[in-house]
C-alpha cells in the first residue's frame, strides 16, 4: 500500500498533516525541524519547496522561503533532505510547490527525481486541474500522488474535475486567501467538506489558517480526514531556530496538543 | 482538458485554484462584452472625450535629417494621463463595472498604470488600491502623488526586490483574498488567460490608429515598428495591427548596464521558458528556476517576465528582439527632447536609443514608426539626480 493511503487507511481520528519549509533556515535545522514533528506524531509530512515568488503564501512562509534561498537552498537540497529522513522514517512526505521549480527542471525529471528521493505526493499551487496534463501523467508513471486543492470558490463541475485525478488526499483551502494563521475555522470551510464529501472518497484534508487545538477539533468534527497545519509550526522555527533545542521542544510540544485536540 | 488561451506552447493560467473561478467569469464576461455593441460604444466614447483619442502620428523633421530617415511617433504620451496605459484601464475598468465589481486592485512599477488606474477609478467613482514596490515609490515620487490627489490609496510593497514583480505578487494576494467583490486590474498584456489577450485587445487601438494615419499621410505601410518592451503591453498594440503585414516589427528590452553583466530586464533577449504570475513565457531565472532580480533605469521595464505572445512571436522569428542599455537610453532621452521638444519616458526612450544606433541601416524614404508610449515629466527629477547630468 502509499503510504498516504496507509495513513489514512483505517484512522478513527483525523489525521495531523504538518508543515515546514524544506532548507528553512538552512539544511541540518531544517531537517531537525521535520524529525521533531515526525517523532512527535505527524501523520503525513509536507515540505515547502523554496521559490522566489510564493504567490500563494502569507507572510511567515514567504520569509521561510527567503530564510531557505539564503541559506543557499536548491532543488538538489530540497531532494537530500528527503533523503536524509527517509532514512529514519517512513511517514509520508508530501512536496508543495510552484511550478516554475519543476518546468524548469523538466516535469518528468523532478518526478523521478522526487520519488527516487522518497517523496509519495505532489501539490504544485499554481496548478489548476485544467493545466495538469503533463505532471498527471508524470505523477502516474512515477507512483507518485497528485494532490489539488479545492477552495470554496470551486464549482461542483470543477470539484469533480479535481476529485477525478486526485489520489492520496485533497488539500481543502479553509480560508479565501493566502496561508497563514486565522484565530478561527469558518463555517463555509466546514460545509466545504460536506460538499467535496459528496463526490468522492479520497480523504479530505483542510488547511490554511488552522494552527490551534480548538480549531483541530471542530475541524475534526465537520468530517474532516486530515488537518493541515503549515505557519503556526513556521512561526516555532522562526522564533526559535537560533535555538535549536527550544525549536525541537516547541515543535514536539505543538504537534502534541494538537493531536490530542483531534 | 482545456488549454485556455495560448499562444503557441506560451501563455495559460497557472493560478491558485482560488482564483479560477474569477478567470472563468472574466473570460465569460470579456467574451460576451468584446461584442456588445453599447460596450463598445461607451468605450470608444470614452476613449475620444476622455483619453482624447485618436492620438496624433508625429512626423520628426529634425530627428529625421539627423538620423535619415522618416522618424514618425505614434504620440501614446498625449493620451490622458501621459501614457498609453490609460487604453486599458478604460477597458478593463467598464467591463469590472459591467460585472458588478466594487473594488479595483492594480500594480505598478512606474506608477503610470497606478494612475491610469487611479484615473478611472475617479471617472466611475471605483475604490483604487495599488500595490507599488518600495524601491519604485520612491524613485517614481511623483506618481504616488497623482495617484493619492485622485483618490487612490498607494500602498507600498516591502517583500522580494520591492520592485514591479513583487507588487504584482501582493495584488495577487489581495486577489484571493477578495476575489467575490474585487477586480485585479492588470497593467500588461502578462498574467493569466484572458489578460494577455484582453489587454492586447484594449491597446491595439494604438496600432490601428498608426496603420490609418501612416496610409493617410504616405500612402503605404511603414518599414519598420519600434517599441519599447517591460511586459509588452505598447508594443503588443501597436505591433499586433501589422502582424501579417510586411513591416518590420522591433521590440526593445532594457538593457540597463548590458546584457553580459546580469544587471538588466531583457527578458526575451536573455531568458528562458518559464512560469510566473500565472502565465507560460520567457522568465530571467537561475539555473534552479528561481526568479532573477532585475535593473533599469526605468521602473516601467524592470520585470523578469514577458507577455506570453510576444514570446511565441520571438520563437517564430516575427518580431525582432533586441534590447538597449541605460546609456543610450539616456543620450535617446535628450536627443528627442533638444531635437523635437517632446521629452519621452524612459521606457520609450529605449525605441527611441534603438533606432538612433541603427540609423545606419535605413535609407532617406524609409518610414520608422516609434511608439512614444509615455510622457517623460516623470523621469525629470530621477534623471536631474544622476551623477553628471545636472548641469
Amino acid at each position: 500500500m502509499r503510504r498516504i493511503d496507509a495513513a489514512f487507511a483505517g484512522r478513527k481520528r483525523p489525521a495531523f498533516i504538518g508543515f515546514t519549509v524544506a532548507g528553512d533556515p538552512d539544511r541540518d535545522t531544517s531537517i531537525r525541524a521535520a524529525m521533531a514533528l515526525i517523532e512527535a506524531g505527524t501523520d503525513i509530512l509536507e515540505l515547502g519547496v523554496p521559490f522566489s515568488d510564493p504567490v500563494a503564501d502569507g507572510p511567515t512562509i514567504q520569509k521561510a522561503d527567503e530564510r531557505a534561498l539564503a541559506a543557499g537552498a536548491t532543488v538538489d537540497m530540497v531532494f537530500e533532505i528527503v533523503r536524509e529522513i527517509r532514512k529514519r522514517s517512513e511517514v509520508p512526505i508530501v512536496f508543495l510547490a510552484y511550478y516554475n521549480m519543476v518546468y524548469h527542471r523538466g516535469i518528468d525529471r523532478f518526478y523521478r527525481e522526487a520519488r527516487e528521493a522518497g517523496v509519495d505526493g505532489i501539490l504544485i499551487a499554481d496548478m489548476p486541474v485544467e493545466e495538469s496534463d503533463e505532471v498527471y501523467k508524470a505523477a502516474l508513471r512515477h507512483y507518485i500522488d497528485p494532490i489539488f486543492l479545492i477552495t470554496q470558490t470551486t464549482s461542483s463541475e470543477r470539484i469533480q474535475k479535481i476529485a477525478a485525478r486526485s489520489r492520496g488526499y485533497l488539500y481543502l483551502v479553509a480560508v479565501l486567501g493566502v496561508t497563514g494563521v486565522r484565530d478561527t475555522v469558518s463555517a463555509e470551510a466546514l460545509d466545504l467538506v460536506k460538499r467535496v464529501r459528496k463526490f468522492t472518497e479520497v480523504p479530505l484534508a483542510l488547511g490554511f489558517g488552522i494552527s490551534k487545538p480548538a480549531q483541530a477539533t471542530t475541524c475534526a468534527g465537520a468530517g474532516a480526514d486530515g488537518v493541515i497545519v503549515g505557519s503556526a509550526i513556521v512561526d516555532i522555527i522562526e522564533k526559535n531556530f537560533k535555538d535549536p533545542d527550544k525549536m525541537d521542544q516547541d515543535l514536539r510540544t505543538f504537534v502534541a496538543s494538537m493531536k490530542k485536540a483531534l | 482538458m482545456q488549454n485556455s488561451g495560448r499562444f503557441g506552447k506560451y501563455g495559460g493560467q497557472y493560478v491558485s485554484e482560488t482564483l479560477m473561478s474569477a478567470l472563468v467569469e472574466l473570460e465569460t464576461a470579456y467574451a460576451t462584452l468584446r461584442k456588445d455593441r453599447r460596450f463598445v460604444h461607451d468605450l470608444a466614447a470614452f476613449q475620444k472625450d476622455y483619453a482624447g483619442r485618436a492620438t496624433p502620428l508625429t512626423f520628426c523633421p529634425n530627428a529625421s535629417r539627423e538620423l535619415g530617415c522618416k522618424i514618425y511617433l505614434k504620440r501614446e504620451d498625449l493620451v490622458h494621463g501621459g501614457s498609453h496605459k490609460l487604453n486599458n484601464t478604460l477597458g478593463q475598468a467598464l467591463l469590472a463595472r459591467h460585472m458588478g465589481k466594487k473594488r479595483l486592485i492594480a500594480e505598478t512599477g512606474a506608477g503610470q498604470h497606478g494612475v491610469a488606474t487611479a484615473i478611472v477609478g475617479a471617472a466611475l467613482g471605483m475604490p483604487v488600491e495599488v500595490y507599488m514596490g518600495e524601491v519604485d515609490t520612491k524613485r517614481q515620487a511623483l506618481n504616488v502623488f497623482r495617484m493619492e490627489l485622485m483618490g487612490a490609496k498607494v500602498i507600498p510593497v516591502t517583500s522580494g526586490t520591492r520592485t514591479l514583480k513583487d507588487a504584482i505578487n501582493e495584488a495577487l494576494r489581495d486577489w484571493v483574498t477578495n476575489v467575490r467583490d474585487t477586480y485585479y486590474l492588470i497593467g500588461s498584456v502578462v498574467g493569466p488567460h484572458p489578460y494577455p489577450l484582453m489587454v492586447r485587445d484594449f491597446q491595439s487601438v494604438i496600432g490601428r490608429e498608426t496603420r490609418r494615419q501612416v496610409m493617410k499621410r504616405e500612402g503605404r505601410l511603414p518599414d519598420t515598428v519600434v517599441a519599447c518592451v517591460g511586459g509588452g503591453s505598447n508594443a503588443m498594440g501597436i505591433f499586433y495591427p501589422f502582424v501579417k503585414d510586411n513591416v518590420e516589427l522591433v521590440g526593445v528590452e532594457a538593457g540597463g548596464e548590458g546584457i553580459e553583466t546580469g544587471n538588466h530586464s531583457a527578458t526575451l533577449c536573455a531568458g528562458e521558458a518559464g512560469v510566473l504570475h500565472g502565465t507560460l513565457s520567457y522568465l530571467l531565472q537561475d539555473g534552479d528556476g528561481q526568479v532573477l532580480p532585475t535593473h533599469s533605469i526605468s521602473a516601467g521595464l524592470d520585470y523578469p517576465g514577458v507577455g506570453p505572445e510576444h514570446a511565441m512571436l520571438k520563437d517564430s522569428g516575427r518580431v525582432n528582439y533586441t534590447a538597449a542599455n541605460d546609456p543610450d537610453v539616456l543620450s535617446a532621452f535628450r536627443f528627442l527632447s533638444e531635437k523635437e521638444g517632446i521629452i519621452p519616458a524612459l521606457e520609450s526612450a529605449h525605441a527611441v536609443a534603438w533606432v538612433m544606433k541603427n540609423a545606419g541601416r535605413f535609407d532617406r524614404d524609409d518610414i520608422v514608426v516609434i511608439n512614444l508610449s509615455g510622457r517623460g515629466d516623470k523621469d525629470v527629477a530621477e534623471i536631474a539626480g544622476l551623477p553628471g547630468v545636472g548641469s
